[in-house]
């Protein structure tokens, strides 16, 4: 066995080592200059400017005998989730005041957790998987509870915690067996040695590729393991809320796909129809259940378990167009769950966290920016044009049309018309009812900087589409 | 012949857990014919392994006991590596003696963390 002794090696893990090195400098200034902590969330954000920019220079390669690669695949949905970072250190600054959330712990955890789904985004191989993902989750368990002194919130994170660790175990359960099968954790090995041995429709096989595709499932938040999502949604800190909803989505997309495409490329068949039985039971419980609840967060918890539904769509077909509009869809989905998620921290104040439907009554009265912010985010949630949220469906629809599965789209139209109902009711409650409280909402210059950036891309991407899905098309070129 | 591939290999460990579990299963069913059965209040309480219990089992304990076993993880997993690192160490060379460096670096680290956030303090 012949040992990486140049540090050539290392070149492809770089931006994670030096996002790790970042968040250990976070901690280590948190407590030794405990009076410059209005530093960190610049110092954090910069880090993460600096490792995009990274991202963008960087070759592909691979390390560590080909258990971690970086190509364009891994490099859009790392994108994805240092986006989501920053947006959330943007939308973080004002609200850890109103809070009081320690901030050298906060930075230093989310810089981490991103270092998990970058791992995550570029594993070829199950362990690395794992790694990740558990760097990852362990960091955003923390994040949960990070209100100490909220019950709700120590409820969030306990709870998270727990099923977590279950669905850890399923998945660990599921790689043993495909281990065992096939002698092999890393994925294109499996691929090979099952069309070798023609023994993918082994019994014990197909159980080890579903359990670990359950446990890829429980960290998208897809239905039926999305039962976790709503509760530590409306209890954790929204600014982590809105990180959560779409950081680990995206990297566990990531990991879904390619372990599809890797490890089984042959059985498209059988994945096919296990998927479509997911991506519509994750429609019908998110945009169903999202009807009648009566707390943003909440609200916004069962949208992004419906997304998560329309997002496997792409995956779904199975063609590089299903894939690319899946990569697609989660950056616009960051955009507009951003700053739909901003508008809630915009109203957010030491008197009260104004999170309930009604609280948003007469909003364009009071608040006539922020009503009418929300009410993009909204329509692109809903899907109507000429927001992002249209063109990011419209391709994952084509996708799945061209593939075949008609009636599954059919379904996802209905599902998607259903949907209008809730979020246009929150429109209608801030343009058509009168205000219950004279309130103006306090801008900072960051949250006004990430409602800009996400108002921005939804409405950009929704007239000028082209580009991002070149991109997306591209990334997916020697995958 | 694809529906019928089964490893070797891993019998010897279906039939461990076979006669494994036989056995425990068959000496009580077997002791069943042979034993008295009559049973008084004397013979049911927990005997053994202790006194019979006095308070609820699920009392509380302050959180500082698992500060001071989440603090001995660190060093733990610490030596858990070195170790195994310690044995193959000539063989590896320059390159793992940086590597475990960085790695005790990192564990330091969080023990000074832990320790300017307090949690060696038992009294505060």
């Amino acid at each position: 066995m012949n040992m990486p002794l140049s540090l050539s090696a290392f070149i492809p893990v770089l931006p994670e080592i030096f996002l790790v090195c970042m968040a250990i400098i976070l901690v280590v200034v948190d407590f030794s200059y405990p009076r410059n902590r209005e530093m960190l969330g610049q110092f954090t954000l910069y880090s993460g400017l600096g490792v995009i920019l990274f991202l963008f220079c960087q070759k592909p390669g691979i390390a560590f005998g080909s258990m971690f690669i970086v190509d364009s695949y891994s490099v859009f949905f790392k994108m994805i989730c240092l986006f989501g970072m920053i947006m959330t250190i943007l939308l973080s600054v004002q609200y850890l005041k109103v809070e009081q959330i320690r901030q050298g712990e906060y930075f230093s955890l989310m810089a981490f957790s991103v270092v998990g789904m970058m791992i995550m985004a570029s594993a070829a191989d199950l362990i690395v998987v794992y790694l990740g993902l558990e760097l990852m989750a362990l960091s955003i368990y923390c994040l949960v509870g990070l209100l100490k002194d909220d019950a709700r919130a120590n409820e969030a994170s306990i709870k998270y915690f727990l099923m977590g660790g279950f669905s850890s175990a399923v998945l660990l359960f599921g790689i043993t067996l495909l281990y065992g099968m096939t002698g092999t954790t890393d994925m294109a090995g499996i691929a090979s040695y099952c069309s070798q041995n023609a023994i993918l429709s082994n019994p014990a096989l197909m159980v080890g590729a579903i359990l670990v595709l359950c446990g890829f499932f429980f960290k998208i938040g897809a239905a039926p393991f999305h039962f976790w999502s709503p509760d530590i949604y409306q209890g954790s800190p929204t600014s982590i809320t809105a990180f959560m909803s779409v950081a680990p989505k995206a990297a566990g997309f990531a990991v879904i796909g390619r372990f599809l495409l890797m490890a089984f490329p042959e059985s498209h068949g059988q994945w096919g129809s296990l998927l479509v039985v997911i991506a519509l039971l994750s429609m019908a419980v998110g945009n169903i259940l999202a009807i009648s609840q009566t707390n943003v967060k909440r609200m916004l918890a069962y949208s992004s378990i419906a997304h998560a539904g329309y997002a496997l769509l792409g995956i779904l077909s199975g063609t590089s167009e299903g894939y690319s509009s899946t990569m697609n869809y989660l950056l616009i989905y960051g955009f507009m769950n951003m700053g739909a998620f901003g508008v809630v921290i915009l109203l957010c104040s030491k008197e009260s966290r104004r999170e309930s439907l009604e609280d948003y009554k007469g909003l364009a009265k009071t608040n006539p920016m922020a009503a009418f912010l929300m009410l993009i985010f909204m329509f692109s949630l809903t899907g109507i044009p000429p927001t992002a949220g249209f063109i990011g469906k419209f391709y994952l629809l084509k996708a799945a049309l061209v593939a075949g599965y008609t009636l599954p789209v059919i379904i996802a139209v209905i599902f998607s018309a259903i949907s209008a109902y809730f979020y246009l009711r929150l429109v209608r409650y801030m343009y058509m009812d009168d205000p219950r409280e004279d309130f103006v909402a306090h801008y900072s210059p960051g949250l006004t900087t990430a409602l800009v950036i996400s108002a921005a891309g939804v409405i950009g991407i929704g007239i000028i589409p082209g580009s991002l899905l070149d991109w997306a098309a591209r990334s997916l070129v020697g995958f | 012949m694809s529906g019928l591939y089964l490893p070797k290999e891993y019998l010897a460990i279906l039939l461990f857990i076979v006669l494994g579990v036989g056995f425990g299963v068959v000496t009580l069913w077997i002791g069943q014919f042979f034993r008295m059965k009559r049973p008084y209040f004397e013979k049911l309480v927990a005997y053994e392994s202790g006194n019979p219990p006095t308070d609820e089992p699920r009392m509380r304990f302050s959180v500082k006991f698992y500060l001071i076993a989440i603090l001995f993880i660190v060093f733990d997993v610490e030596a858990i590596y070195l170790y195994s690192w310690a044995l193959v160490y000539d063989k590896l060379g320059m390159f793992a003696l940086v590597e475990m460096f960085i790695f005790i670096a990192l564990l330091l680290v969080g023990y000074f963390y832990g320790w300017k956030k307090g949690a060696l303090q038992w009294e505060k």
